[in-house]
């Protein structure tokens, strides 16, 4: 075969000369069409090689296709290549040419190259084409059973196109029981995973509406397949071995000899040079140990080293996808991984998006043993040329210092960072100080030391001007020259262009009028009368209200606006738990990279079968928004931000409703400033979920105890049903109680309870939490009857209490069912 | 699953592009570009190897200054996506001999036949160079290497010493060569990227090697290797994977934190014998990654100093010293250090007599650059500069400059002692003697140095 002559054209695809191009090639193409003569197929090569770059670049040439038709008659393989990626291309759009091609592709399909027989299959199967697809189903049958792997791979696939084609015609013709017959015995491993792919794809696409569907779903994740692929697992390409891992993970072991016999099986995965893979086994090993704490431990302790060398092997984007894992996992267990801190300081030639994630892992891993490095190498990066990251080292340091009880050293290391005379880092590091303040009152002689030499003059950033002048307002009487200072910045009113600055200013200046009123009075009126000329809104609102509380009473104004303040212990996490160990869940996915759960980004029509649990939390919620799923993520994430405080928020969202330190002042708060302190301390997610749960007045009392009832112990329920029952039904029962001493003690993990309450033939359907709190969703089957019972059940180890919500088809046994349900939920942990 | 997959040049044009599964819209590849080119337009970030655009996500990574990207609806595992780009761009390579915009615009049918073998409806089936073969039928047509950026880090023995062939790793695996007959060669190269950061006192704070034992077999048949390393090698620090630096150098033992193989790789006689074996499927791959942060010896010291020298104005003195053998030469050496922002001018002053030296001052970015095109082992070479600022000194001038970064390749030298100790190549007859090549090559990855 000689190799094609490339002429200047075709080497030049990217200057396409458009409409005049196509009619030139219709031409040409017409004239080649019939030819028999020597070196026609060369010259049809050149030409399709021309017809494919205009297609690339994206001129539309399928006006071309009924004359590439007609050349596409030749026993040229490369010709007939080109020639299906151009049909595959344009028979969506031209259907009826489309039918053009059937006919050879169907010829080609008993062709006796295999080679052949799989492309024509493959490209048949591309078509797309609605009307064309009875003409699939001979051909496809043909090619399960064909004798060539390579053919076999392909209608694998094929039947999934068909699916997406027409999932009737898949379903008529048998396809999904052939795949799964194929699956379990064919020879070729590429094969097995083809098929998997299929029936993954289509019982999970099915599932919604077919019981049988999630029940095949359930047979993949069952005993009997995952044996039967992790044996041949070394058969499997590495591509194919991700998948079948992946399945693996959600397999649930019987008892534990089962869970270490498979991670010996896969333990030599760890050392393979595809992060894919060693990620996809990572997967399996974390999810496997769940409910053995110490096991899990070591899995973590195992799992590190392979980890970091992947960071240090490849491409700078697969370290980073593999750095985001261990992000997470640093996240999850930071005291595992503090001895590792060198391994996350910043190199040099890292990109802004890895130094990021290892500022956050530092920051995490920062214990009493190795504080004082990880500070003095981040004080390092505060003076780096990149000033994002100068800015986040440095906002690392502050977080490193609120979560520390000695903070002696670092305090002097934030106010070195002052004398720095970087406008940035002055402005990040009075931002920190404040924060710092807020938390340990007892560093303000030696923050107001250095913080009153700073000139307010110096300052741009409103964020760090805010912070100043806050700083000014809550110190006046020991900062000599505080009221001096703000009513300088009160003179310069109209050059201030943020209103956050100027709703800080006129606080500032009321707390330092109560402490030094004859110097400050002068201040505070013309700030006053600034603010309620103020164009706006919310400025002139907080003016007009100072002004008329002071008419009102001086002393009542003061206890509105200067009360006495309790230190702040715990800045909000701007995560909730539960969002955390969804993403947990979630390992191995993008979900990780973007630190969010995958119902935050995915379309519902493209999730996995094991992403449901957002849809129970959400009725749990709306009791009948069934399926508004992103509403109520969304309402997730407003209610996070509410949360947030002050050190975690992030630059973007610093506008002065959310901003963090404005809840001091801002006036929606001023009646109960010190209850918004308090309730910041007891724990903030806690409340976020109950709150959104609408639970905390569940107090029925518990009812007497009530003839036993006995239990289906293998009942069967997907979660769409569930889901859907969920929504139906109301809530028959609704009770709190105990748990015991022990059971508080065991319930280190969801897991622990979940087997726990199987044993009682209660199952499992969605969990989720971290202590304190614990989510469940569980369900029970009447032994003989088809009804069945629902439960929400909301655990907080802290107070051994659980909330218990029932729902049942048949309401008058769900007394004794709700009494069943108590009695094996005291008895957890004794056993 | 992956819905598309493109390959864009720097300007943003479509070089390849192949849709899978229909579900992304076609304006997919201008979306990504734009993404990537304004990823913040105010500070001077990259955009994220992943990130997602209205339900889409795009996966991307850069290889010779082209994109290749996947997009999917679906939360797929993002390393198995990166990977197989990866791996496709590596295929691509070991077809097209040369890995550019150019070759792949001149095959890009062969391309497309590639992509179509590879991937299936979205789904990864095989990136095995070998195997594609059998369906791939457009042979390459094969670009001049040229100057242009070739793949990878073994891409410096093209330029480098005479002992190299030249043009053998720019082969393609499939194409014959003109004379008709394939060279029977197999290239072992083993390729360190070290991390080394000194403080300003000129302590060792932290060091890092990221190795690979990468191989490139030519080789008819198949036969089976074997690769023989150091007896003495370890691997494991005990649990502890705290940077302990416990003296190693009096025993010469190579201690490895950790490592990894390729899937081809037998380990059966590798803890008897530290003896890889393995069946060496044809192209570029990586036999094993390894990971040491065991101390070793930094092939350059590194010392800068930066002094007032009067109200607004300061000398700068860089100093390298190469401490390894003078039969071995660094080449391509680069240092920077940035200096306080303030700096208006800087003048620099080379040593006596030297050659082959540039120096420069970045405006835009503050900072001073030299460059030096070669450095015999054991020599030593300074740069002076005198800055002039705009502005008098204020505070610790030492805190406005550095820490100065420094770039470099040596090749024949290897920070972490780990050897090839020999290549065994199974005979199919007594007149086989196929051609080897075990070169060693080591480049700074981050090689920092503190004020």
């Amino acid at each position: 075969m000689a190799p094609p002559v490339s002429t200047p054209k075709s080497a030049s695809p990217s200057q396409p000369s458009g409409k005049s191009e196509v009619t030139d090639l219709k031409l040409q193409l017409r004239q080649l069409a019939g030819s028999r003569a020597p070196g026609a197929d060369d010259a049809k090569r050149d030409l399709f090689k021309r017809v494919i770059s205009c297609m690339t670049v994206g001129i539309d040439v399928s006006p071309a296709f009924s004359e590439m038709v007609m050349c596409s008659a030749t026993s040229d393989v490369v010709l007939k290549k080109m020639c299906y990626l151009y049909v595959g291309n344009y028979a969506r759009c031209n259907p009826d040419l489309a039918l053009l091609t059937i006919n050879f592709l169907q010829k080609d399909c008993h062709d006796q190259d295999p080679t052949i027989r799989g492309l024509a299959l493959r490209s048949l199967c591309s078509l797309r084409v609605q009307n064309l697809v009875e003409y699939l189903v001979a051909p496809l049958a043909a090619g399960l059973k064909d004798h060539s792997s390579y053919v076999r791979t392909v209608a694998a696939i094929g039947v999934l196109k068909l699916y997406h084609i027409s999932a009737t015609m898949c379903h008529d013709s048998d396809f999904p029981a052939a795949l799964k017959a194929l699956m379990l015995s064919d020879p070729d491993a590429q094969v097995v995973a083809n098929c998997l792919y299929s029936l993954l794809e289509i019982w999970t696409q099915d599932a919604a509406n077919s019981d049988e569907a999630a029940r095949e779903i359930e047979a993949l994740y069952g005993k009997s397949i995952i044996y039967y692929l992790l044996n041949r697992i070394k058969d499997f390409s590495e591509w194919a071995q991700c998948l079948v891992l992946d399945l693996v993970s959600k397999y649930i072991p019987s008892d534990n000899n089962e869970i270490f016999d498979m991670m010996n099986l896969l333990e030599d995965r760890l050392q393979h040079a595809n992060g894919a893979v060693v990620l996809a086994t990572i997967k399996v090993f974390l999810h496997l140990t769940m409910s053995m704490t110490d096991v899990h431990q070591q899995v973590y302790e195992r799992i590190k080293a392979p980890l970091l060398t992947l960071v240090g092997a490849g491409s700078p984007e697969q370290s980073y996808a593999v750095l985001c894992h261990l992000h997470l996992l640093v996240m999850r267990a930071p005291m595992l991984f503090s001895s590792d801190y060198k391994h996350f300081y910043c190199q040099f030639s890292d990109p802004s998006y890895v130094k990021k994630l290892k500022l956050e892992m530092l920051t995490a891993i920062a214990n009493e043993s190795n504080t004082y490095e990880i500070v003095t190498e981040l004080c390092e990066y505060a003076g780096n040329v990149d000033v994002p990251i100068a800015r986040e080292s440095i906002r690392a340091v502050g977080k490193i210092a609120l979560q520390q009880y000695d903070v002696n050293a670092i305090v002097d290391r934030l106010l070195q960072f002052l004398e720095m005379e970087k406008d940035y880092v002055t402005a990040e590091t009075l931002v920190l100080v404040k924060d710092l303040l807020r938390k340990y009152p007892q560093w303000s002689h030696d923050c107001i030391a250095v913080v009153g030499n700073i000139s307010s003059n110096s300052i741009q950033e409103p964020k760090a001007k805010a912070a100043l002048i806050w700083m000014l307002g809550e110190y006046s009487q020991d900062m000599m020259d505080a009221p001096y200072v703000l009513e300088s910045l009160v003179e310069n009113w109209e050059e201030e262009h943020s209103p956050e600055v100027r709703l800080h200013l006129l606080t500032a200046v009321m707390k330092c009028f109560f402490k030094r009123a004859p110097e400050t009075q002068k201040a505070l009126g013309a700030a006053l009368a600034a603010g309620l000329a103020d164009n706006n809104q919310d400025v002139h609102d907080r003016a007009l209200f100072y002004y008329r509380l002071l008419q009102y009473d001086v002393a009542v104004a003061e206890r509105v606006v200067n009360p006495p303040k309790q230190a702040v212990s715990v800045f909000a996490d701007t995560q909730s738990s539960e969002i955390k160990d969804r993403i947990f869940d979630e390992f191995n996915s993008l979900s990780v990279v973007y630190q969010k759960p995958s119902y935050l980004f995915t379309d519902k029509e493209h999730r996995g079968p094991f992403e449901f649990s957002e849809d129970l939390s959400n009725l749990a919620i709306g009791g009948d928004s069934g399926d508004d799923v992103i509403h109520s993520a969304q309402r997730y994430e407003e209610n996070d931000k509410d949360l947030l405080l002050s050190t975690s928020d992030k630059e973007e969202n610093g506008g002065p409703t959310h901003n963090g330190s404005s809840t001091y002042s801002a006036p929606s708060d001023v009646n109960s400033s010190t209850s918004l302190v308090s309730s910041s301390t007891t724990q903030p997610a806690a409340f976020a979920i109950d709150d959104l749960l609408g639970l905390g007045v569940l107090d029925t009392p518990a009812l007497p105890p009530l003839p036993a009832l006995s239990l289906n112990a293998k009942p069967v329920l997907d979660p769409g049903t569930f889901q859907k029952k969920w929504g139906q039904l109301t809530v028959s029962s609704s009770q709190e109680s105990t748990l015991s001493i022990q059971g508080v003690a065991s319930l280190t993990a969801p897991q622990s309870l979940i087997k726990h309450m199987q044993n009682n033939s209660i199952q499992c359907i969605a969990s989720g939490g971290q202590p304190p709190n614990y989510k469940f969703f569980f369900f029970a089957q009447k032994e003989g009857s088809s009804s069945f019972f629902l439960v929400e059940c909301i655990v907080n180890t802290a107070s051994a209490k659980a909330q218990i919500k029932i729902k049942a088809d048949d309401a008058s046994a769900s007394d004794a069912f709700a009494s069943l349900f108590q009695s094996a939920l005291s008895n957890f942990g004794s056993s | 699953m992956i819905s598309q997959f493109f390959v864009l040049s720097q300007r943003g044009d479509n070089i390849v592009f192949r849709d899978y599964r229909g579900e992304v819209a076609k304006g997919s590849a201008e979306i990504f570009f734009r993404k990537v080119k304004f990823w913040k337009e105010d500070e001077a970030e990259e955009a994220p190897p992943v990130f997602n655009v209205d339900g889409v996500n795009y996966i991307h990574v850069k290889v010779v200054g082209l994109f290749f990207v996947a997009t999917s609806r679906v939360n797929v595992p993002p390393s198995l996506v990166l990977e197989l780009l990866q791996r496709i761009a590596r295929v691509t390579k070991d077809y097209l001999g040369v890995l550019n915009e150019d070759s792949i615009r001149k095959n890009f049918v062969l391309v497309y036949e590639l992509l179509d073998e590879v991937i299936d409806f979205g789904y990864p089936q095989t990136t095995s160079t070998e195997v594609l073969k059998s369906y791939v039928f457009n042979e390459p047509i094969v670009v001049d290497a040229g100057r242009l950026p070739p793949l990878g880090p073994a891409a410096i023995f093209m330029q480098g010493t005479k002992r190299m062939p030249g043009t053998a790793v720019t082969k393609s695996v499939v194409a014959t060569e003109p004379g008709g007959k394939k060279r029977e060669e197999i290239f072992v190269d083993i390729i360190e990227k070290i991390s080394v950061t000194f403080s300003s006192s000129g302590y060792i704070l932290t060091s890092e090697i990221d190795g690979t034992i990468q191989m490139k077999s030519y080789l008819t048949g198949n036969p089976e290797i074997r690769l023989a390393l150091n007896e003495d090698l370890s691997i494991g620090r005990n649990g502890s994977s705290l940077y302990d630096y416990r003296s190693s150098s009096g025993s010469g033992t190579v201690i490895l934190d950790d490592c990894n193989f390729h899937e081809s790789v037998h380990l059966e006689s590798f803890d008897v014998d530290r003896t890889l074996s393995l069946i060496p499927p044809d192209g570029e791959f990586a036999v094993m990654n390894y990971r040491m942060t065991q101390e070793f010896k930094p092939p350059f010291r590194v010392t800068a100093l930066i002094e007032e020298a009067g109200s607004s104005r300061a000398e700068v003195i860089l100093k390298i010293r190469a401490d390894f053998s003078p039969n071995v030469t660094a080449n391509t050496i680069t240092v920077q250090m940035p200096v306080p922002s303030y700096t208006m001018r800087a003048s620099f002053e080379l040593e006596a007599g030297a050659t082959g030296q540039t120096t420069d001052f970045k405006e835009g970015s503050r900072r001073l650059e030299w460059n030096l095109k070669k450095i015999v082992g054991g020599a030593e070479h300074t740069l002076r500069a005198k800055l002039t600022f705009s502005q008098e000194i204020h505070g610790n001038i030492a805190k406005e400059a550095g820490p100065v970064n420094m770039n470099f390749t040596i090749p024949m030298y290897n920070a972490s002692k780990l050897q090839v100790r020999y290549l065994q190549i199974a005979k199919k007859s007594k007149t086989y003697n196929p051609y080897r090549w075990v070169r060693y090559v080591t480049q700074a990855n981050s090689y920092v140095a503190r004020l």
